[in-house]
């Protein structure tokens, strides 16, 4: 699948449902009506999106703290440490962000539980396991009301 | 938390996303022994609420040729922060905008917000024209961008609500 390739009804898929997604019974009979295709064509086109990669699902996308607790955390880990470490964090089914970013704080990932307590003690768990600080840095206030986001098609 | 304990399985069931079947709130609701119309009527108060803040494709922006992803900081004075945060939250190109807390010594920015971008010129011309537009030209910055993704989201984990990036 290549998004180079992509036609108007591909395209009018990835941006016309990213949020509003319909909430009736037959949702991609519904997303198929409004593009002009039939439900099994919608249904074969997000199969193969989510088999390349290009959406990572179709569902909710949750507000951060108000099903659960969150926070972003971020390291300084040595160079030659990088691999390890990130393994390490990966490894947390509580993370579920996890990147490399140019700093010289270089490990940055978002933790999320269903409470606050687990989320503290997987940050306490990381930092006993490496031996390296972990710097906690929880949301205080949101800004965005993430309507999604346009794609430029050119 | 916001959400009853009936509410809290039905976003475990939905958080890694609707089933590809033609009847998906069905099949959901066969997982949480509830009726289709139950699934339906849960999430949209869900939504109405906000605790879902939007129900529909999420999209991988790396994949989709948006390489670049740039978490940029901002220093910028307690009293100015609100106003600011919520005019960068409106730009286009601008995905989440959030005040944090500062760390010091460590870690001095308290506003953070991610820019997508095709690549790393193009999100750094947005991060130029963001400052101007807001009125923080004159703050403390600097941009974080990404060399590795090693993990996106969660696997298959109960009662965590999959939140976005940062």
């Amino acid at each position: 699948m290549n998004v180079l390739q992509f036609g108007m009804l591909e395209k009018d898929l990835l941006d016309d449902f990213q949020r509003d997604f319909p909430l009736v019974p037959r949702p991609y009979k519904a997303i198929a009506d409004r593009l002009g295709c039939d439900e099994e064509t919608v249904l074969d086109l997000l199969t193969r999106m989510i088999e390349a990669g290009l959406i990572t699902r179709v569902g909710p996308v949750f507000a951060p703290h108000r099903a659960g607790a969150s926070t972003l955390a971020a390291m300084v880990v040595p160079v030659d440490r990088v691999d390890e470490v990130a393994a390490l964090v990966s490894e947390y089914d509580e993370v579920n962000h996890n990147y490399e970013r140019e700093h010289r704080i270089n490990l940055w990932f978002v933790v999320c539980a269903p409470a606050a307590q687990r989320v503290a003690a997987v940050l306490d768990e990381i930092a006993a396991r490496t031996g390296l600080a972990v710097i906690d840095l929880p949301l205080e206030q949101a800004f965005h009301i993430d309507l999604g986001f346009p794609l430029q098609w050119t | 938390m916001d959400v009853t304990a009936k509410e809290s399985e039905l976003i475990a069931a939905v958080q890694d996303g609707l089933p590809l079947d033609p009847r998906p709130y069905a099949a959901v609701g066969r997982r949480v022994g509830l009726t289709e119309a139950e699934v339906i009527a849960g999430l949209r108060r869900l939504v109405e609420r906000g605790v879902i803040r939007r129900f529909g494709l999420v999209l991988s922006h790396r994949d989709l040729g948006y390489r670049a992803n740039g978490m940029v900081v901002w220093d910028i004075p307690d009293d100015a922060v609100a106003t600011i945060g919520a005019r960068l939250a409106a730009l286009p190109y601008v995905t989440l905008c959030y005040r944090r807390p500062r760390r010091p010594p460590d870690w001095h920015y308290n506003l953070f917000c991610m820019i997508h971008g095709r690549d790393r010129k193009a999100v750094e011309r947005q991060i130029e024209d963001a400052a101007d537009a807001v009125g923080a030209g004159d703050c403390p910055r600097a941009v974080l961008f990404s060399t590795r993704r090693f993990k996106q989201r969660g696997a298959r984990y109960a009662d965590c609500p999959a939140t976005e990036a940062m």
